[in-house]
């Protein structure tokens, strides 16, 4: 049962699609808001991102989105599910608008992708990253399920993660560097490409999120 | 194995009709945008593009109500375009549940508009659309030129000089659509597609003129490409989306499939 999925909405750019396709993957009540209680109240957290870090940044502290994302990992021990610039801003710092500290939730900078950047073979990569990527499972996860190793989904994003600890990855994806795609720990699932726009693996990915139990 | 060169359908969609004429003229119907989204959908497109081909001409705005519908449908990535003028219809479609908008005219007009969004909006979500035609060499070199108003005005701007300044203003795409092939089903210009690709560093879709798989590979392969888009190949049966990418797959070409 999926119960109440708040996705928390501060203010930048549509959540409609993170809203409707979790909905499509089994939701029984879908709550787009920065109300306090409201988020308190629901029984999993999805916390986009879409845009620029610095403006992300400022709306987060300004709604105090932050301290909502505490209590549900922390306090409330909910499932948490972190997406694209979501999961950049859970991160220490970003290099992005000339140098931005984030949330610091899990130690770790987002890095540019680098211009040029080139693959193994010296080809040049273009940036940003956009399209559909393969993502390794570097460890198993209940988010996995169903999800055969290697399975494509779509990024976009100029900017990467790359954690501290590295056994807080759960997946990866090549791209000139490589890249946390995935990052888990304990009730918190952060991923950098877009379930929501990734066809049926994303929903796959969504619907397994809506009956996680937050344990790993 | 890593990023997948991507399909793109297009609708284009007039009076909430998908149409696809040649060279813009002789205009067929090829129904409802919405059903026509869901069918690539399910067929494995990797994008969908909405182009609201009457918009900047006769200034009439693109129809949200149906934008909202394809993103209520659809799980993949949507493109919107035709008639953006100001920030304020970018977050309107944006708002709709499209993923990018791409701007064109309003690009020419107001170049700011772009640094402008990307800045608020993120670059990942704004699409430069060029529209170009091969006009006279310049001391032997070929060179196109961006049109507008479906290929019926010149601007006297160059198309690669134009690709390049609106990277820099923060474009994170480039929709390239050849004005001398669109509706032809000769294949992309693949002379334009190549020097744009080659001169910007953000991805570059090509589009107008296919009308055979060799044309996807070749746009890819010879032109550069990181997508191909492509209407009516797909809108009236001729092939379907797994096709393909079947077709550009045995040629070497990774896909998602």
């Amino acid at each position: 049962m999926s119960g109440v999925v708040a996705v928390i909405d501060y203010g930048m750019g549509n959540l409609h699609s993170v809203a409707s396709a979790l909905a499509h993957a089994g939701a029984e009540e879908v709550v787009v808001t920065h109300d306090a209680e409201l988020i308190r109240k629901a029984d999993r957290v999805v916390f986009p991102g879409v845009g620029a870090i610095r403006d992300c940044m400022a709306e987060i502290r300004r709604l105090k989105c932050d301290e909502l994302l505490t209590d549900a990992l922390v306090a409330r021990h909910k499932p948490v599910l972190a997406i694209c610039v979501g999961m950049q801003a859970l991160m220490s710092h970003s290099q992005e608008n000339g140098g931005v500290p984030c949330l610091d939730m899990i130690p770790g900078e987002v890095r540019y992708f680098g211009n040029p950047l080139v693959d193994e073979n010296g080809e040049r990569l273009k940036v940003p990253h956009m399209g559909w990527n393969e993502v390794r499972q570097v460890r198993p996860h209940p988010l996995w399920q169903g999800i055969p190793d290697l399975t494509r989904f779509y990024f976009v994003h100029s900017y990467y993660v790359d954690a501290v600890e590295r056994d807080l990855v759960a997946g990866s994806v090549q791209y000139g560097a490589t890249a946390d795609a995935a990052l888990a720990r304990d009730n918190l699932f952060a991923v950098q490409f877009h379930p929501e726009k990734s066809h049926t693996a994303g929903l796959r990915l969504l619907r397994n999120f809506l009956e996680w139990n937050g344990q790993c | 194995m890593g990023l997948a060169k991507r399909i793109i359908p297009c609708l284009d969609v007039e009076n909430g009709r998908v149409v696809k004429g040649v060279n813009f003229v002789d205009i067929r119907d090829a129904g409802d945008p919405v059903e026509i989204a869901i069918r690539y959908n399910e067929q494995g497109a990797d994008e969908i593009t909405f182009l609201d081909i009457t918009a900047s001409h006769e200034g009439r705005e693109t129809t949200v109500h149906t934008v909202e519908k394809i993103a209520e449908e659809v799980f993949i990535p949507l493109t919107v375009g035709g008639g953006i003028r100001t920030v304020q219809d970018i977050r309107t479609m944006l708002n709709a549940g499209a993923d990018k908008v791409s701007i064109n005219t309003a690009a020419i007009h107001n170049p700011e508009l772009v640094r402008e969004s990307a800045g608020r909006f993120g670059s990942q979500c704004i699409v430069v659309a060029i529209d170009a035609k091969r006009v006279a060499d310049v001391d032997g070199a070929p060179r196109w030129e961006i049109f507008t108003h479906g290929g019926r005005k010149p601007t006297g701007i160059d198309a690669v000089a134009w690709a390049v300044r609106m990277a820099e203003l923060g474009a994170g795409e480039i929709l390239l659509t050849s004005m001398d092939r669109d509706g032809t089903k000769n294949g992309f210009e693949l002379g334009v597609t190549r020097a744009i690709t080659d001169a910007v560093e953000i991805p570059v879709i090509a589009s107008g003129g296919v009308g055979n798989l060799d044309h996807l590979v070749d746009g890819i392969v010879l032109g550069g490409a990181d997508a191909v888009l492509a209407a009516s190949i797909f809108h009236f049966g001729e092939y379907t989306v797994p096709e393909a990418k079947a077709y550009m797959a045995a040629r070497g070409i990774e896909v998602r499939l």
